[in-house]
């Protein structure tokens, strides 16, 4: 017999090793197939980005480089800001308002926060809505709209302007800065501004007598004459009651007489108080008390 | 007996393992050449419906996606004679036809020609009790079979049942559900030799993979190139392979008996080594070039260069003539139908209503064997391809693929066996009742 292994050495033969079948085997295997295909090189790719983005300075390096690339981009002169542009307000406001943004112009739309902006703009007292946007040719406009002061208001540090809903526009110094502007005061009174308008629109024909509104206790308004007599409305459907005591102004010259407050809160009593001078006067005229001097 | 069924029943096991994943291969070890081929069931017949036909020989119910084929090495008369050869053979052809299919196959059903089948006829009868047969009844009577001394050192490969009687109705194909008194088989039994068997167990084993079936190259053979009739009214099979010749009867669709010729192809190559003195590759290409069976007078005009390279001038410059060695080859063809005509008159081959012969496998392709064929086996002799089966590349569509394919056919519909039927359990649950109704008995 001749030498079985010397025999292979020269021997062609196609088979595949034991090894090489098994492996091949191994690879048809689809769950191995998908772990050496997809499972590792996704493992290597990421085991090498934790590797390299481990080292804190790294991490820092690329972060500043990402931060630049930002910045180049966001102060490109298209994105820049240049001009800011308030309309719809007095030369006052105006200035107020920039005082207020107090943005450093030329600056990056990007660094623009206009929601906050708008917010800081509507703060404003004098600013009832704010529109803030950034228009092409990098300007930034701000675009307002004023509150309109219909009352003044006397409250206890002074006089304040206030509009329709009974909100803060401005400080006055002197009352005869708005002569024009009709008074309120008294605690609460801010608060029914409107009520207050209504009650001096039906006030018309006494319109040059009123000296202005006072709030009472919150509930009720007392109108001043400016001869000091008061009207004292009734907190419920007080309009009514003032039509009443104008049509008895009408009818008799109420506020002529010596009166200081006519009381119409109880609408089915309405009360007169006159004055010390004139109660006198009526005791006299009944003769319930004798006149000093002329008893003297 | 009782191991051979549990192996048989684990095989089973595996074969319904490999369906469910839906890739099974097919080895075919030969003589000559091993073939691999890898199967993927892709579900029930999804074609059944669209195109009218039924499932046919139950083809269509998978496609074959890898195919490959090599020489085979260290097999002999289809018995392994050098273990490792033949395991780098198989490895070979495995991992082509994987690499085709692309696909890792884990079962394998093998068939094989040697290890000299031998059959048997058996018969068993058996009483039904509860006047119908049931499916413990077919178990029942195919236990009773009365088992012949096979040899020690054999094992079964087949034990088909091929008729059933239910009292003297016979031809029953299925007798489950009819009504009787008496329930007999006749069973056709398939023995090979053990140490071929566990050689080749050993070589697929040693592959890393799994058998999931074995068949006899013979039956496979004639379950592919029998056509539905012949299978039907009785048609012999023979399977030319290389080393050895392998031949099946079939009726009414089951093999009656299967024997092998041991020559074959390789004989006829060996002959014409010896007689007109050139190596065998040389032979061996003069035989499938050249080669013939009924020389005419153009052949004797027909020379072949026998070309070498001895240094002999006179030696290196011969030629013979084709006639010359169709006179070669011939003689041993004729040896090997004599032998076959031997192997079917035994089995009362002309007892049978037709007697319808189909050459298969590589020999079959010998030009005019036909006609020799004729003239020692009878007048009904035709030349077989096997069936065609989906997918299966045109290079593995010829007789040399006949077993091969009908293996295939038999990993997708495998005849009932024996061993599908569960062992019957008679008499043990009566007798546990009987026991407790003596116990109650016994304590109130």
């Amino acid at each position: 017999m001749r030498s079985l292994s010397s025999r292979k050495s020269f021997r062609r033969d196609p088979a595949p090793s034991r090894w090489s079948y098994r492996f091949q085997r191994l690879w048809l295997t689809p769950t191995f197939r998908q772990v050496v295909r997809v499972g590792m090189p996704s493992l290597l790719v990421l085991a090498g980005l934790v590797a390299y983005l481990s080292d804190a300075d790294r991490q820092r390096a690329i972060g500043d480089a990402f931060a630049d690339m930002r910045r180049s981009v966001e102060e490109r002169p298209e994105f820049m800001v240049k001009v800011m542009s308030v309309g719809g307000a007095s030369d006052a406001l105006a200035q107020d308002v920039r005082d207020v943004l107090a943005v450093d112009l030329p600056l990056s739309s990007f660094d623009l926060d206009l929601e906050s902006m708008r917010k800081e703009v509507e703060s404003l007292d004098a600013v009832e809505r704010a529109e803030v946007r950034v228009r092409s040719g990098g300007i930034l406009q701000i675009r307002l709209q004023e509150r309109v002061p219909a009352i003044i208001w006397r409250g206890a540090d002074g006089l304040e302007l206030l509009d329709l809903g009974g909100h803060r526009v401005d400080v006055l110094e002197r009352r005869a800065d708005r002569a024009d502007l009709p008074v309120i005061a008294g605690e609460g009174a801010s608060e029914v501004v409107q009520q207050a308008l209504e009650l001096l629109e039906r006030a018309g024909p006494i319109r040059s007598k009123i000296r202005g509104l006072v709030r009472v206790s919150e509930t009720r308004w007392d109108l001043v004459l400016d001869s000091g007599q008061r009207i004292m409305l009734p907190s419920d459907r007080p309009g009514p009651a003032l039509d009443r005591v104008l049509a008895w102004n009408e009818a008799q010259d109420l506020f002529a007489r010596d009166v200081t407050h006519i009381d119409i809160r109880n609408a089915q009593r309405p009360t007169l108080r006159m004055s010390a001078n004139a109660v006198q006067s009526l005791k006299e005229l009944q003769g319930i008390v004798v006149k000093k001097d002329v008893a003297e | 007996m009782k191991d051979l069924y549990q192996s048989q029943r684990a095989m089973r096991n595996k074969r319904q393992a490999a369906m469910q994943r839906g890739v099974i291969a097919v080895l075919d070890v030969g003589s000559s050449k091993i073939a691999c081929l890898v199967l993927r069931f892709d579900g029930p017949e999804r074609f059944q419906d669209s195109d009218g036909l039924g499932t046919m020989a139950g083809q269509s119910a998978f496609r074959v996606i890898g195919a490959a084929t090599t020489r085979s090495r260290g097999i002999r008369f289809g018995e392994i004679d050098a273990m490792h050869e033949t395991e780098r053979a198989i490895r070979t052809a495995v991992q082509a036809a994987q690499k085709m299919a692309n696909v890792r196959v884990d079962h394998v059903i093998a068939c094989f020609s040697g290890a000299r089948p031998r059959s048997y006829g058996l018969a068993g009868t058996v009483e039904l009790h509860d006047g119908a047969v049931t499916d413990n009844c077919v178990a029942r009577v195919l236990a009773s079979c009365d088992v012949p001394d096979y040899g020690d050192e054999r094992e079964i490969l087949h034990a088909q049942p091929v008729n059933f009687a239910v009292d003297h109705r016979s031809g029953l194909g299925d007798p489950r559900g009819q009504a009787g008194n008496q329930l007999s088989v006749d069973m056709h039994m398939l023995s090979i030799d053990r140490t071929p068997i566990e050689n080749l167990l050993y070589c697929i084993k040693r592959c890393d993979l799994e058998l999931a079936g074995i068949a006899s190259s013979a039956y496979a053979a004639g379950i592919s190139s029998l056509v539905e009739d012949e299978q039907e009214l009785g048609a012999a099979c023979i399977d030319m392979g290389g080393g050895a010749t392998g031949l099946s009867i079939f009726i009414k669709k089951h093999m009656i008996y299967a024997d092998t010729v041991r020559m074959g192809g390789d004989h006829v190559t060996s002959d014409i080594s010896q007689g007109l003195q050139v190596p065998l590759p040389m032979a061996e290409r003069i035989k499938t070039f050249y080669g013939g069976v009924v020389a005419t007078g153009m052949d004797d005009r027909e020379m072949i260069d026998l070309s070498s390279d001895t240094g002999d001038w006179e030696h290196d410059r011969r030629s013979v003539s084709r006639a010359e060695v169709i006179g070669v080859m011939r003689p041993r063809v004729e040896e090997i139908l004599e032998e076959v005509r031997v192997r079917l008159d035994a089995a009362g081959f002309d007892h049978l209503p037709s007697q319808r012969i189909v050459l298969t496998g590589g020999g079959a392709q010998l030009p005019g064997l036909d006609g020799l064929a004729s003239k020692i086996l009878g007048q009904q002799v035709r030349l077989g391809r096997p069936l065609r089966v989906q997918g299966l590349p045109q290079s593995v569509t010829g007789p040399s693929f006949a077993s091969a394919v009908g293996t295939c056919l038999f990993a997708a519909h495998p005849q009932d066996e024996w061993w599908d039927f569960d062992i019957p359990v008679d008499g043990y649950p009566a007798r546990s009742l009987k026991r407790a109704m003596r116990w109650f008995k016994d304590n109130w």
